[in-house]
């Protein structure tokens, strides 16, 4: 547990309803660390902007307590946030230059002009946009508009920042050129970052933390490995990354393993994560790249017998879709190396097989 | 140059059928066109007879000088070698007679007569009793003869004046219309103080058409902040308030201000009522009543420009503006304002335009040192017969428009958004 100090941000069970019928946010609690990059991903309408708008102040919880270092900011109005906000379509203010822009936290706080002067002439540089302070927004590219805006965001040195879907609007190339830019931002400033995207490529590449959100609840909040590699629900481990999938009935636990069977009569032998007693259904979940071809060395607790339906070629590895324990939609992914001298061919039958750790027995999904 | 002739000849691209892509392309291309403008030709035509040929034959009006010339070509060609001192000659009174003579056979002697009336007094009066006179002259010497028919024909200022109109075009109209005056020696000169009637109702039409517009800005911008910010089902009940005027006959809504406004009118009641008063006020036929009418008749013209620049700003600015530290009073003042600046400059515009030409609404509410430029043209049109001293009154209104309209768009070129 972090100390107090520690944590800049928490929410403490917020729930949030726009119309008095359906919550936005059902229950929210979450604590954020100094100078952490945390993510906010889940698909449309999970609540994501709802959050980030109750942390900035536009939003009034409907319940609970948003606490920002240590005081309770659910009756501070906006302006006195000292929280820098980029938008997803950037907001710069039409009507004003680049630098008119970036001095405009600035001149609210009342800072000497010639201060502000200074101060947006290094933002502009941080963003590697010296040069175009006189220029108007509109006569900026997109990526130059969201670098304007995240100077703009942070000329004011606010201990937290937050973003909402800050890329969306970019092309892909640009995108990635910009995470990695406001990730270098990240840790050249050591300013606390809230993102919020549905991108989960992207969160993973940038976030010290995730939290995945789906029907206004956290479904998970953990470091990107650990999100990937040990997703706690089904829904996290369908959200995050590709993944097989089985829905079968728990048939015995024991210990940390349990022994599932499939609707085709097979039995599995998974990790027990997330699965209620013996009888109860449960969703296998296991990531494309940990099956194993022709598993050799006795390794592998499962081995079936399957059939190739199609291969594709990555590059740099292969893709095969195979039919195994009446699933069709079997994803295997092979790296070029390990298939070696064996060759798969469409229509051939070959063994696979996944070790215990690697299937995980998620939560049923919902009826 | 060398290097540019030596460039390659270029291959003609041809269509399919050989023709010159280029021509084939202007071929559709003029098609297109023609077609489009088919479809503006009604109203083009509609605009060209209606709209700039009464503003074209205005123009001609205001500065033209038909009637002095065709009634005393001859006294005109005399008048040439008259330096302008002391009396013109013989040959200048023998060709006066016979012009005043030959007019009077022609019966062109009444226009001129008029017209030379407006640069001095009693001379309607004077031409033509003299040419019904003159007609009965038979020989010279004409000088006695003409100032023995009035002796006003002694005088320099009345030669000075026919000299003076022997073109076909005149400044008089416009040199009038901005209280000015040329003497007996030609000169530009300042009018007497009591006879300086427009400069005072030019300036008095800008003050009034000003603060109309100052008061249909401040009145009406909240509506429109209040339209613009409103969920759809109050804002429509306001639209349709605010539309209401539009819906009645613009002569109506004024009578009405009169009903209203007047000694024994509902306004003074409820005041007396309310204790407000003691004595009944006159708020109608006066300075008051005139601009609480022309504000109301012309504050929709405000409310929709800017209403409609409102609705146009993405409300993300405002909140951008309050996560960078601005209060909600400073947000609204460095960038809500600015950003309505459009709308601001179309409203303004638009009411400042309307107002400087308004004609009836002041005709009915306003007293009479109320009255604006518009009903001196109404007068010299309709009533005096003097187009051309109304149309020089009414090319100074559209220079002015003009000269508004060049401005704003100099003003908002650079914050269009
Ligand atoms: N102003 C509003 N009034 C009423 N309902 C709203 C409002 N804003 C959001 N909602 C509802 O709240 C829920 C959460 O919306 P939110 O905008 O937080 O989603 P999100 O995760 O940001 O989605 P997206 O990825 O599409 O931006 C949605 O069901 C949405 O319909
Ligand atoms: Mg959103």
């Amino acid at each position: 547990m972090p100390k107090e100090s520690d944590s800049i941000v928490q929410f403490i069970k917020v729930q949030k309803s726009y119309d008095g019928e359906t919550f936005a946010v059902k229950s929210l609690d979450l604590e954020m660390h100094r100078g952490e990059f945390l993510t906010l991903l889940g698909p449309s309408g999970s609540g994501k902007t709802t959050c980030l708008l109750m942390l900035a102040g536009f939003e009034m919880a409907t319940h609970g307590e948003i606490i920002l270092n240590g005081q309770s900011i659910n009756n501070v109005p906006a302006h006195k946030r000292n929280i820098g906000m980029v938008f997803q379509n950037y907001a710069l203010f039409p009507h004003k230059t680049v630098e008119g822009n970036i001095a405009y936290p600035l001149m609210c706080r009342r800072v000497p002009k010639q201060e502000i002067k200074e101060r947006v002439k290094k933002a502009l540089e941080m963003v590697r946009l010296a040069g175009y302070e006189n220029r108007l927004p509109r006569q900026l590219s997109g990526g130059q508009q969201q670098r304007v805006a995240i100077a703009r965001a942070l000329v004011f040195n606010p201990q937290l920042v937050l973003m909402d879907e800050p890329l969306g609007a970019l092309d892909r190339q640009l995108r990635e050129q910009m995470q990695y830019e406001i990730r270098r931002l990240h840790e050249n400033l050591g300013v606390s970052v809230v993102y919020v995207t549905h991108d989960q490529g992207e969160s993973l590449i940038m976030s010290d933390r995730i939290a995945v959100l789906n029907l206004g609840i956290i479904e998970q909040l953990a470091s990107p490995t650990e999100l990937y590699d040990k997703p706690e629900n089904a829904f996290v481990a369908q959200f995050i990354g590709e993944n097989n999938k089985y829905i079968g009935e728990v048939v015995s636990v024991n210990g940390g393993a349990c022994q599932v069977r499939l609707p085709n009569g097979d039995m599995v032998q998974a990790l027990a994560v997330n699965i209620g007693p013996v009888g109860s259904k449960t969703t296998l979940s296991m990531r494309p790249e940990s099956i194993v071809i022709t598993p050799t060395d006795g390794r592998c607790q499962n081995v079936y017998e399957s059939k190739v339906l199609e291969l594709i070629f990555h590059g740099d590895h292969l893709r095969a879709r195979l039919k195994v324990c009446g699933n069709e939609e079997f994803i295997v992914k092979v790296p070029k190396k390990a298939l070696g001298a064996q060759s798969l061919a469409v229509g051939a039958t070959v063994r696979v097989g996944w070790t215990v750790e690697d299937c995980r027995a998620l939560d049923a999904p919902a009826a | 140059m060398a290097i540019a002739t030596a460039a390659p000849p270029i291959d003609v691209v041809r269509t399919a059928d050989g023709t010159p892509l280029k021509a084939r392309l202007r071929q559709t291309e003029r098609v297109r066109n023609t077609a489009a403008f088919g479809l503006i030709l009604p109203l083009l035509a509609f605009t060209l007879v209606f709209f700039f040929f009464p503003i074209f034959s205005m123009l001609v009006q205001s500065f033209e000088n038909k009637e002095i010339p065709a009634n005393f070509p001859r006294a005109i060609v005399a008048l040439k070698s008259w330096g302008g001192q002391g009396l013109p000659g013989e040959d200048a009174y023998a060709a006066l007679a016979y012009d005043l003579k030959h007019g009077y056979d022609n019966k062109t002697v009444p226009r001129a007569a008029v017209r030379l009336n407006y640069e001095i007094a009693q001379f309607r009066s004077m031409v033509l009793a003299s040419a019904r006179k003159a007609a009965n002259l038979q020989t010279g010497p004409y000088k006695e003869a003409m100032i023995g028919i009035d002796a006003r024909w002694g005088e320099r200022e009345y030669w000075a004046v026919l000299k003076r109109n022997s073109s076909t075009v005149t400044d008089h109209y416009f040199l009038n219309a901005l209280d000015l005056e040329r003497n007996v020696d030609q000169e530009i000169v300042k009018k007497a103080e009591d006879r300086r009637i427009y400069i005072s109702v030019l300036f008095r039409t800008f003050w009034i058409s000003l603060f109309v517009t100052i008061l249909c800005l401040l009145l009406g911008y909240p509506v429109a902040y209040l339209l613009a910010t409103q969920p759809a089902r109050i804002s429509n009940l306001l639209m349709i308030f605010v539309l209401l005027p539009f819906w009645t006959s613009l002569l109506v809504r004024t009578v009405a201000w009169v009903v209203l406004l007047q000694q024994q009118g509902l306004l003074n009641d409820l005041m007396i009522a309310l204790g407000l008063i003691k004595e009944r006020v006159l708020l109608v036929f006066n300075r008051p009543g005139l601009l609480i009418a022309m504000t109301h008749v012309l504050l929709p013209f405000m409310i929709l420009p800017i209403y409609s620049v409102m609705k146009g700003i993405d409300p993300q600015y405002m909140r951008a503006a309050k996560s960078l530290g601005a209060s909600p009073a400073l947000a609204f003042a460095t960038i809500y304002i600015p950003l309505t600046f459009p709308g601001i400059g179309a409203g303004v515009l638009l009411v400042f335009i309307l107002a400087i030409g308004y004609y009836i609404t002041p005709e009915l509410v306003g007293g009479g040192g109320d009255q604006m430029i518009s009903h001196f043209i109404a007068i010299y049109t309709s009533e005096l017969v003097n187009w051309g001293q109304g149309s020089a009154l009414a090319v100074i209104l559209l220079a002015a428009v003009l000269a508004l309209y060049a401005i704003y768009a100099r003003f908002f070129k650079l914050s269009q958004i």
